[in-house]
C-alpha cells in the first residue's frame, strides 16, 4: 500500500520535472510568436522553422556537418545569433513588403515561408533524423543532477530550465528598461503615435524579430539536445504548440506566453503520462480551446479591435 | 522665408480627394491656426506634414528644403513634432515612459532628464503621477501628457491637432493658456481646431478650410470680424 503511494508520487514528481522542462522550452518559442504579434499583429507561422533552424545549426556546428566543428558554447552562441539574423531577414524579405496589405496576405505568406524553410532544410540536411554525436555534447549533461528516490533530474534538464529562465529575465529587462524595449511596447499600443514620436518602426520590428528568433533558435538547440533528434519538420508541431501556448496566455502578452508555455508543457506531459502518450499533441489544443472558451482573449490578453 | 510651406498639396484616400491643392505657410515664432468643420481635411494636412501620409502631388518645404521622401522619424528629428488628434498617448506606458518616448530621437541623457523636469514643472499633475500608467489619466491630463511628450522632442514647430477636443471648458482654457506659454518660449505653433473662437483669439494668423481647400486666410483678428467666418464657425 505504502509503496504504491510512493510509486505514485514519484511518478507524479518525475512528470512534474519533465513537464516544467518541456514547458520552459515552449515558453521560449511562444515568446517569439507573441512579441511579433504584439508589434505587427502577424502570426509568424515560420517561427517554428526558425526553431528548427536553431536545432540544425547547433547540430551542424557541433558535428562538423559544414566541414568544421566548434566547441559547445561557441556553437550554441553562433546558432542563436544566426537564428536572430534569419528572423530579421525573414521579416525584411517576406513580411515588410506586405505591411500595408490586408492581414490575410501576410498570414498566407507566413505559412508559405514555413513550408519553404522546411523544404530548404530538407535540401540541406536531408529528411532523416539526425542525432548529436556523443562526443560533441559535454558528458555531464546526461548525468543526474538530483536523485530523489526514483525521481531523476538530469543536468540537461537543469541547464534547459536555467537557460530558459535566464533568457526570459534578460528579455524582461530589455522590454521594460531599454530604449528599444520601450519603443516595442509603444508600437504595440499605437504604431502611428510611435511614428509621430520619431520611432523608426521598421527598425524596431527588426529588433523584435531578432529577439524572438534568437530565443526560438535557443529553444531549438535545447530540444535537439533533450530528445537528441533533429529533423526538418520538427518545427511544425513545436511551433503549433507554442502558438497554442501564446494564444492561451493571451497573444501579445509576454508573461502570458511564458505562463501558457508552462501550462502546455505540464498538460502535455501529465496527459501523456496519465491518459495516453498518443494524445499528447491533441492535449495541447484541448487545453487551448478550454481556456479560449472561458476567456476568449487568453489569460493575460487585452480586448482588441479587429483590424483585419 | 517661411519656416514651413505647403505648396499645392493633394491627397487621395483611394478615390476620395481629401486635399485639393492646399497652400499654407507658417513663419518662425508665430501661432497659426487652421480651422474648419469635421472632415474638411485638417488632420490629413497635419498627417501629410508629419509624413504619415504621402501626398500624391505638391511639395512641403521646411526651412526652404523639400521634405519629400522623408520618413516620419526624420521629420521629428528635423524639429517638427505633432500632438495628434485624440491625444494618442501610450496607455500602458507610465507617464514618465510616455515622456521618454517623446525624447526617442535624442541621445543626450542629461538634457533629456532636464527637459523631463521642465515638463513636470509645466504640468505638475504629471510629475505627481510619473509612475502611473498613462491610461489612468483624465482626458485633460492626457492632453497635457500628449503636449508634454511632444515637447520632449525639442520641436521648433509644434503641430497641434484639436487639443480642446472633448474637454470641459475650464480645461480648454487651461490647455490654450499652456499653448500660449509654449509659444512664448519661442516654439512656432500650427494649431488645428474646431473651436474657432478660442483658436482665432490665440493665433496670429488663420486659415479656414472647407472640403479639402483653404477658402480663406487672413490675420486672426480679421477673421474674427469676417462675416462668413462669424456665421459659419463662430455661431454669431
Amino acid at each position: 500500500m505504502l509503496t504504491a503511494i510512493f510509486e505514485q508520487s514519484s511518478l507524479f514528481l518525475q512528470q512534474l520535472v519533465n513537464g516544467i522542462t518541456l514547458g520552459s522550452i515552449y515558453a521560449l518559442i511562444a515568446v517569439g510568436y507573441t512579441m511579433v504579434y504584439g508589434v505587427i499583429q502577424l502570426i509568424n507561422f515560420a517561427h517554428g522553422e526558425i526553431y528548427m533552424l536553431g536545432a540544425f545549426l547547433g547540430f551542424s556546428l557541433l558535428s562538423g556537418f559544414f566541414g568544421f566543428g566548434l566547441p559547445f558554447g561557441l556553437a550554441v552562441a553562433v546558432s542563436v545569433v544566426v537564428c536572430a539574423l534569419a528572423g530579421v531577414l525573414l521579416d525584411i524579405v517576406a513580411y515588410r513588403p506586405l505591411r500595408r496589405a490586408p492581414r490575410l496576405a501576410a498570414l498566407i505568406t507566413a505559412i508559405g515561408m514555413s513550408i519553404f524553410l522546411q523544404n530548404l532544410a530538407l535540401l540541406i540536411w536531408g529528411g532523416q533524423i539526425q542525432s548529436f554525436p556523443q562526443h560533441t555534447i559535454p558528458p555531464f549533461l546526461g548525468e543526474p543532477a538530483l536523485l530523489l528516490g526514483d525521481v531523476v533530474v538530469s543536468w540537461l534538464q537543469v541547464v534547459i530550465l536555467t537557460t530558459a529562465i535566464f533568457l526570459m529575465l534578460a528579455l524582461h529587462l530589455i522590454v521594460h528598461y531599454s530604449r528599444i524595449g520601450r519603443a516595442m511596447r509603444a508600437i504595440a499600443q499605437d504604431k502611428t503615435a510611435a511614428s509621430l514620436m520619431g520611432v523608426d518602426v521598421d527598425r524596431v520590428v527588426s529588433y523584435t524579430f531578432a529577439l524572438g528568433s534568437g530565443l526560438g533558435g535557443a529553444a531549438g538547440i535545447l530540444v535537439g539536445l533533450y530528445y537528441n533528434a533533429v529533423y526538418p519538420t520538427m518545427g511544425y508541431f513545436a511551433g503549433i504548440k507554442a502558438f497554442a501556448a501564446a494564444v492561451l496566455g493571451g497573444i501579445g502578452s509576454i508573461p502570458g506566453a511564458i505562463l501558457g508555455g508552462g501550462i502546455l508543457g505540464l498538460a502535455e506531459v501529465f496527459g501523456g503520462g496519465y491518459i495516453s502518450s498518443s494524445y499528447s499533441n491533441g492535449i495541447a489544443y484541448a487545453v487551448m480551446i478550454l481556456v479560449i472558451l472561458v476567456k476568449p482573449t487568453g489569460l493575460f490578453g487585452r480586448q482588441q479591435r479587429d483590424k483585419a | 522665408m517661411p519656416l514651413l510651406k505647403l505648396k499645392n498639396i493633394h491627397y487621395y484616400y483611394g478615390n476620395i480627394h481629401a486635399l485639393k491643392g492646399v497652400d499654407l505657410e507658417v513663419y518662425a515664432g508665430e501661432i497659426r491656426t487652421l480651422i474648419g468643420a469635421n472632415g474638411a481635411g485638417k488632420s490629413t494636412t497635419l498627417m501629410a506634414i508629419s509624413a504619415i501620409l504621402q501626398p500624391q502631388q505638391g511639395e512641403i518645404l521646411y526651412h526652404g528644403t523639400s521634405l519629400a521622401g522623408r520618413a516620419p522619424d526624420e521629420i521629428v528629428k528635423a524639429g517638427l513634432c505633432q500632438v495628434p488628434e485624440g491625444r494618442r498617448i501610450f496607455p500602458g506606458l507610465t507617464i514618465q515612459e510616455n515622456l521618454e518616448m517623446g525624447a526617442y530621437c535624442r541621445r543626450v541623457k542629461a538634457a533629456i532628464v532636464a527637459d523631463l523636469e521642465m515638463v513636470y514643472e509645466l504640468f505638475p499633475v504629471l510629475g505627481e503621477r510619473r509612475r502611473q500608467a498613462g491610461g489612468t489619466l483624465s482626458g485633460g491630463e492626457q492632453q497635457m501628457l500628449a503636449i508634454g511628450r511632444a515637447l520632449m522632442s525639442q520641436p521648433q514647430l509644434l503641430l497641434l491637432d484639436e487639443p480642446s477636443l472633448g474637454l470641459a471648458p475650464l480645461m480648454v482654457e487651461k490647455i490654450f493658456s499652456i499653448i500660449e506659454r509654449i509659444a512664448g518660449e519661442g516654439i512656432t505653433i500650427l494649431l488645428v481646431e474646431q473651436n474657432a473662437h478660442a483658436a482665432l483669439n490665440l493665433a496670429d494668423y488663420g486659415y479656414v478650410m472647407e472640403t479639402g481647400r483653404i477658402i480663406l486666410e487672413a490675420p486672426a483678428a480679421d477673421l474674427l470680424k469676417d462675416e462668413r467666418v462669424k456665421e459659419a464657425y463662430l455661431g454669431e
